[in-house]
């Protein structure tokens, strides 16, 4: 589920408000959105993705939230590992031309 | 004439939309309900057939829905030899409930869609020969693309806009109502024609685009007079980390799976999921991408990267070493039914009524077998564009968007039957279809006394939700969201009980072999009292 938005990170621009299609975040004034509904979240990444400033963090447990801070994804260089693996960057699509995927639809099982 | 007409003539046409704000009133020639591949590509097709479109999704177009998340193949083998071919080798594995002639009307249309999305400009990874590669779409990717289709085609999005319930006039749909869930504000929309494609039902599951699929387009077509088919085939699951919701398949084909002991599980030969399913109900089972070579875990990790999130990010190393997984429930997701469809243009039996995508049933493509991955990302192209077409001819052919009265066709959650009770949540009863539903012991594994028992239960919850709730506004999407898995269920398992045998996905421990005298399609409908009847597939069979 959704953990972190990082207030450091953030430039307050609200994207996520916007693409969450589970709509989990509320906007606040003069700061960085808020998790209000974090039990509605899908655990799908895709807000990571759609951040220009890569401020967000998913844990990969849809059951329930973690106890997972800040600086720990700081520090293993999780903010923005999922859009770096797929070619996004700064919020925009790209990498979907190198994907492999083809090769393995024909390789041997 | 369909049941909704019935009901609006002796209506009371005054009742609208109840939130925070004044209603916001739209016309369009088509409205579209949804937010996935089916939906975009029938705005899509709409608008270029010259109807002014009004599309509205409970989440944001470009992230909603099943395939966002996803990376899926397309079914789209080449015109001839090649097609027939492959047409010809899968008919058998669909319990011979498929129809080979829709199955190729549907690769021919997919064949040609593709094409476009090539010249759009959509990038396609290049093969080794130079060309793009037209059998894979890449979800964030190709569903950021459609977006910016659908409104360079010209129709408007509106996101965050669940519709809570369809309109109906005297002769036909007449459009949607529903609310904006951010501000609270509610809106009409009038419309000469609706497409629904709204998904399938994943019953509650934690999977990737469970959030939006929670089978409300079944309930407002329901509603509005229209019938299902194909709901037995509810039952598909999918390998994932536990306890992550990514339910993608194809790593696993290099997978081994092994029991809290050490033993592995034998899965060659099997049919892997059953083997998993089996041990999961006797205790963890776990995998490791142990088949993988070195080039192979390259191409997984850079064609897949979100099925590495939940191992990458928990410090384990999926190839050398052995993590828990579960199976997570895709009912009609990546199973069958749906919203039945009566023409080849995706009519429904309500007039200006269109189903296209997993909210329609995929009988009629994939029998009795999931079209997950590649059928049904085709079946979502063929099938959107073929009901935005129709649709905005319809909306030609009667001058567009109704000028008269119109009704409101909701019931449960919004015009409760009996007096309102205050001591029952939307959630708690979504949580009861969770436990009637996702279990393997319960809806992998089918029985007649298991399934009686889930319907004693499921039918109070609708007793519940259609006598007793009501909302208003932004909370009304919740309580409209638990009365649609309710009556999804109630439906799937309603046919589970008439369909005495097995057949693809449906697995009856009390009849474990297939019935040829079931070679039969079930067609469900009702909400008080649910009703099956057996069809005969009407279609020739034969490959």
């Amino acid at each position: 589920m959704i953990e972190i938005v990082s207030s450091r990170r953030c430039i307050e621009c609200d994207i996520c408000v916007k693409v969450c299609p589970a709509n989990v975040f509320d906007r606040v004034p003069e700061a960085a959105p808020v998790i209000a509904r974090q039990s509605d979240c899908q655990t799908c990444f895709l807000c990571e993705i759609y951040c220009p400033t890569d401020a967000l963090y998913v844990a990969p447990n849809a059951e329930g939230p973690t106890a997972i801070g800040e600086q720990e994804v700081e520090a293993q260089g999780l903010f923005g590992s999922y859009a770096r693996a797929l070619g996004w960057r700064r919020g925009k699509p790209g990498g979907s031309d190198k994907d492999p995927t083809f090769r393995l639809r024909v390789a041997p099982r | 004439m369909a049941i909704c007409c019935e009901r609006i003539i002796s209506e009371d046409a005054g009742e609208g939309p109840v939130g925070r704000g004044e209603l916001r009133q739209m016309t369009a020639d088509v409205l579209v309900i949804g937010g996935g591949p089916a939906a975009t590509w029938a705005a899509v097709a709409a608008a270029e057939a010259g109807a002014s479109v009004v599309l509205v999704d409970k989440g944001y177009v470009g992230t909603s829905g099943a395939t966002a998340p996803a990376n899926t193949g397309t079914w789209s083998p080449p015109p001839g030899e090649r097609r027939q071919a492959a047409i010809a080798a899968r008919q058998p594995r669909t319990g011979n409930l498929a129809d080979p002639d829709w199955v190729e009307r549907t690769l021919d249309e997919v064949w040609q869609k593709l094409q476009r999305l090539s010249e759009w400009g959509y990038r396609f990874p290049i093969d080794d020969d130079g060309n793009p590669y037209r059998a894979n779409l890449r979800g964030p990717d190709y569903m950021h693309f459609m977006r910016r289709r659908v409104l360079r085609a010209g129709a408007k999005i509106f996101d965050h806009h669940p519709a809570l319930e369809l309109l109906g006039d005297a002769e036909r749909v007449a459009g949607a109502s529903g609310v904006d869930r951010q501000s609270g504000r509610p809106w009409q929309v009038r419309a000469g024609a609706v497409v629904l494609a709204t998904g399938g039902c994943a019953f509650g599951e934690r999977m990737l685009g469970a959030a939006a699929l929670t089978g409300d387009g079944y309930l407002m077509a329901a509603e509005a007079g229209a019938a299902l088919s194909g709901m037995e085939f509810s039952s598909q699951y999918a390998t994932a980390p536990k306890p992550s919701a990514l339910n993608k398949g194809l790593p696993f084909a290099w997978a081994s799976f092994s029991r809290e002991d050490g033993t592995r599980l034998e899965t060659e030969g099997k049919d892997r999921y059953t083997v998993v399913a089996t041990a999961l109900l006797e205790g963890p089972v776990y995998a490791q991408y142990d088949k993988a070579w070195p080039e192979l875990q390259q191409w997984l990790r850079q064609g897949q990267p979100n099925c590495f999130l939940p191992l990458d990010r928990t410090g384990v190393d999926p190839f050398a070493e052995r993590w828990p997984v579960t199976l997570r429930c895709e009912g009609t997701v990546r199973g069958v039914g749906g919203i039945r469809l009566t023409g080849d243009d995706c009519s429904t039996e309500v007039p200006g009524l269109y189903a296209a995508g997993d909210a329609a049933s995929r009988e009629r493509l994939t029998g009795a077998i999931s079209g997950g991955g590649g059928p049904n990302s085709s079946w979502a192209i063929a099938s959107g564009n073929w009901a935005g077409r129709a649709a905005a001819e319809y909306a030609r052919q009667i001058g567009g968007a109704p000028d008269g009265a119109v009704a409101p066709l909701g019931r449960a959650g919004l015009r409760p039957s009996a007096d309102v009770r205050q001591d029952v949540t939307a959630s708690e009863l979504a949580q009861i279809v969770r436990e009637e539903m996702l279990p393997l012991d319960r809806n992998y594994f089918r029985r007649a006394v298991n399934l009686e028992a889930s319907l004693d239960r499921l039918d109070t919850s609708w007793q519940t939700v259609s006598g007793h709730m009501r909302e208003d506004g932004a909370e009304a999407v919740k309580v409209r969201e638990a009365a649609a898995l309710i009556a999804a269920s109630r439906w799937a398992y309603r046919s589970a009980l008439a369909r005495a045998e097995s057949r693809g996905m449906h697995r009856r421990t009390d009849r474990p072999t297939a019935d040829p005298m079931l070679e039969c399609l079930f067609e469900v409908s009702g909400f008080e009292a649910v009703r099956v009847e057996r069809r005969a597939i009407g279609w020739s069979a034969a490959a």
